[in-house]
């Protein structure tokens, strides 16, 4: 196994009293989409930011290409490319000067910088918007900006904070596709998302965070079917009503999770679940059998729903 | 020991900004500035024109009525002793504008500096970058500025093409200052402080009556950096340098350095947390 | 009875005045009192000292010359200032206004309150000013007080145009060459520092037409007492008809823009 691209051990942030990142451990090998998972607050940025050399470790030891932070600060940045969670374009400039100065950062050549954004404008669709100031891009359109010029050093590490957050479906489609393409280029992905269906997506593997600490880690799959059964059915009896069946219910469900508005009831064969229910008179308002998800994952493992 | 030697280097590099070892990187927020300003040369433009406005004002008004005065025992017109506390004072308003709005706005609203940061560049580039573009435009400025005294015939001596450097200077001086104080502005509201500190400077340094109208006062001016600019545009103008011109030149590189000490650490401390 | 509506409009802006009216009086005042000592004294003794100033001056101390016309530039930088950032965070911005004529209120009524708040702001600096100008001898006069209200006009001469060519504007970017180009050089060439006979020939007469230079001629004459009634009466037509002509048109713009 090649040596790891960032290696991290008892990593600790800490904000005056408090604790943002609790000792965690991770490694992250070359050519790895490797996601952090967890609701807001759960330490992903915190770490982010500290892999990104912006940020000085509090305790604990952090490499990132075998190289530390606090002393290779600029080499290890002048090697990565960062999506932050908010985009930081430049809005006194257009689209094509937002890149051909982020290069320039980089002390990459002019001719080179301006070859370089144009591969990258077609390669995030962008190029009929080259002259366009950023301000009067849409938030998706924004996005794609940000990661054409994240890309402009040729990074070997890209580090994406949330990168679909507040952007709309057709939006988030068009971001996955391009970072998919990036995967199968053999680029080394490590982004932070509180999407399940975003971390399915993109990540070989992944850590689900929960108030600084690592909860669970693997590759979605085998999350999935390590802390849930294969299918969920989802009931609704209405306001008030969900516990009222709360011990049929449990009788034949593998584990049942109740939410204020839901029942979820964990189980290999949802359908005959609900088959057997309706057979003991517990008739829900409605009912919906699904595969389940991260979602179940992280409620398995904190006891909390992901969108709190 | 290859371990300690790299501590060292970085212990020397938290101590003294280490732009110092590479001026190239500064020069990319440079380039940036004039990327920017490219597209709307009419705002660098316009900014030669009040100091213009100041110089004729003073030319065709105060100069008539006041005649000459007595500057270093000879007698000069009024507007050719006022003009070179004019032409520092223009460094002085240009850099601290430069310096106060312009960078809160790309501070605060643009969020500029934190994507500098995660590229190779440091909090110590990005200050010197900000400074060195700040004192360009100033000089810029100055330029123009000489040019017209030179047209009206108002400049008094060859070294009077030294106010260029000392201009930069002055620029440096208050752009340094000036942005390590914006790190510690909190709203737009605090900039209404600003011309509380620019106003009494330009007023009381020197600028508009020579040294020895402020009587037993004149120490006083010893703690305004604008009078140490205006001494030494003055003295470029009649072309008369004394020993003192040393100590005025000291007191600008100091608050320079100081300032660009300041704002490094300031960016380091609230950006790189 | 109702308030009246244009009190209704001034209410708003009055209620942010409320909030920061310390710090802007202080700056008020601050400024020109810097202005005083620094130019009225400092360069003042420079030019008593010349021989014939005097008589260039009609026959005043140069700070007194110079005193007297602060009233009007400090209406006019606060009332012109008013009139450009602050009218289009209403225009545009925060939308004030739209939200306003979505009310009972109409633009007529909105132009009514802008002036009412300008009027309002104006003579809290003018007042202070007048204040400041007791300290000193060659200024302290029952004039200051006639020189108030004059001083809110001067203001209004220049803030109403001003707010009609703002309420047409979509950006703030010609606001810096307003500044730079009109207001400073108004400043520094409307008889504030020196008479405006000492002009140029051909630039006396572009003086003339700038309402700055009618504001602080007749503060000047009226702190000083040292002008006659016909001249009075010229430059305050004039003011009045600065500001109201600029009434007028706001009524026309503001209904153009916040009605399209």
């Amino acid at each position: 196994m090649a040596e790891p691209l960032i290696e991290a051990r008892s990593l600790v942030k800490r904000f005056d009293s408090f604790v943002a990142v609790d000792g965690i451990d991770i490694d992250v090998q070359p050519g790895e989409a490797f996601g952090f998972l967890g609701p807001n607050g759960a330490g992903k940025t915190s770490t982010m930011r500290m892999i990104g050399c912006v940020s000085p470790v509090s305790a604990g030891s952090l490499t990132i290409f075998g190289l530390d932070p606090r002393l290779d600060g600029r080499d290890i940045r002048s090697r990565i490319g960062v999506v932050p969670q908010m985009d930081q374009l430049d809005a006194e400039l257009t689209v094509e000067e937002n890149l051909i100065i982020y290069a320039r950062y980089f002390d990459i050549k002019k001719g080179e910088a301006r070859r370089r954004t144009s591969d990258l404008l077609d390669f995030v669709q962008l190029t009929e918007k080259a002259g366009d100031k950023v301000d009067h891009l849409s938030g998706g359109q924004k996005r794609r900006v940000s990661i054409a010029r994240s890309l402009i050093s040729e990074p070997e590490l890209l580090l994406l904070d949330e990168p679909t957050t507040g952007l709309d479906p057709q939006a988030r489609h068009v971001l996955w596709d391009r970072l998919y393409r990036l995967k199968e280029r053999g680029a080394t992905l490590v982004l932070t998302t509180h999407f399940m269906d975003e971390a399915e997506q993109l990540c070989d593997r992944l850590v689900v965070m929960d108030r600084g600490k690592i909860v669970a880690e693997g590759s979605p799959r085998s999350l999935i079917s390590q802390y849930s059964t294969r299918e969920v059915l989802e009931m609704r009896f209405g306001r008030d009503r969900n516990k009222e069946h709360l011990d049929e219910v449990e009788a034949v469900g593998e584990r049942v999770e109740v939410l204020p508005d839901r029942l979820l009831v964990y189980a290999a064969d949802g359908e005959g679940v609900l088959a057997t229910l309706r057979e003991r008179n517990v008739v829900p308002d409605s009912a919906l059998v699904r595969r389940s998800s991260l979602e179940d994952v992280f409620l398995r493992l904190t006891g909390r729903s992901l969108a709190d | 020991m290859t371990l300690t030697a790299t501590t060292r280097s970085s212990m020397v590099t938290r101590i003294i900004p280490d732009v110092l070892f590479d001026v190239r990187r500064p020069q990319r927020l440079i380039e940036r500035s004039v990327m920017v300003y490219r597209r709307s040369p009419m705002v660098i433009f316009s900014g030669f024109f009040e100091p213009l406005f100041y110089l004729l004002s003073m030319r065709v008004g105060l100069s008539s009525l006041i005649g000459d005065v007595e500057v270093g025992g000879r007698l000069v017109p009024y507007a050719e002793f006022v003009a070179p506390g004019l032409m520092a004072s223009a460094a002085m308003n240009g850099a601290v504008f430069d310096s106060t709005m312009n960078v809160f706005h790309k501070w605060k609203h643009a969020r500029l500096y934190d994507s500098l940061l995660a590229t190779p560049l440091s909090a110590g580039d990005v200050a010197v970058g900000e400074i060195g573009f700040a004192v360009l435009r100033g000089v810029l400025y100055s330029g123009a500025f000489l040019v017209t005294m030179l047209a009206l015939a108002m400049v008094q001596s060859p070294w009077m093409i030294l106010s260029l450097p000392a201009c930069a200077l002055i620029g440096s001086a208050f752009a340094a200052m000036g942005m390590a104080c914006t790190t510690f502005m909190r709203s737009w509201a605090d900039f209404e402080y600003v011309p509380a500190v620019t106003l009494p400077l330009f007023l009381f340094s020197a600028t508009f009556y020579p040294v020895s109208s402020y009587g037993d006062w004149s120490w006083v001016l010893q703690l305004s950096p604008l009078y140490h600019g205006v001494a030494l545009v003055r003295a470029a103008n009649l072309g008369e340098f004394s020993i003192g011109v040393l100590g005025h030149l000291a007191v600008l590189v100091s608050v320079t350095v100081i300032g660009v000490a300041v704002t490094a650490r300031r960016i380091e401390t609230l950006l790189l947390k | 009875m109702g308030t009246p509506a244009a009190f209704r409009v001034a209410y708003r802006d009055l209620l942010i005045y409320r909030r920061v009216w310390k710090a802007n009086l202080a700056g008020a005042l601050f400024q020109p009192l810097m202005y005083l000592l620094g130019i009225g004294l400092g360069v003042g003794a420079l030019v008593d000292k010349a021989p014939d100033s005097a008589s260039a001056l009609g026959g005043v101390s140069y700070l007194a010359f110079y005193a007297s016309a602060i009233m009007a530039t400090t209406s006019m930088f606060t009332a012109g200032q008013e009139a450009l950032w602050p009218m289009m965070d209403g225009f545009r911005w925060s939308n004030a206004y739209r939200a306003m004529i979505s009310t009972p209120l109409e633009p007529t009524d909105v132009v009514t309150g802008v002036a009412v708040y300008f009027a309002c702001k104006t003579a809290v600096g003018a007042t202070g000013v007048a204040m400041a100008l007791t300290l000193f001898d060659d200024t302290r006069s029952w004039g200051l007080v006639a020189a108030v209200p004059v001083a809110v006009l001067t203001g209004l001469a220049f803030a109403l145009p001003l707010t009609a060519w703002t309420s047409t504007r979509d950006s703030d970017r010609s606001f810096p060459p307003i500044m730079r180009f009109i207001l400073i050089p108004m400043f520094l060439f409307g008889g504030v520092f020196f008479p405006i006979e000492q002009l140029p020939d051909w630039l006396e007469p572009v003086a003339w037409a700038a309402p700055l230079w009618h504001g602080v001629e007749l503060c000047r004459g009226i702190i000083l007492d040292s002008i006659g009634p016909a001249k009075a009466t010229l430059h305050l037509l004039v003011l009045i008809g600065f500001a109201g002509g600029g009434w007028v048109v706001c009524t026309q713009t503001f209904r153009r823009t916040l009605r399209p």
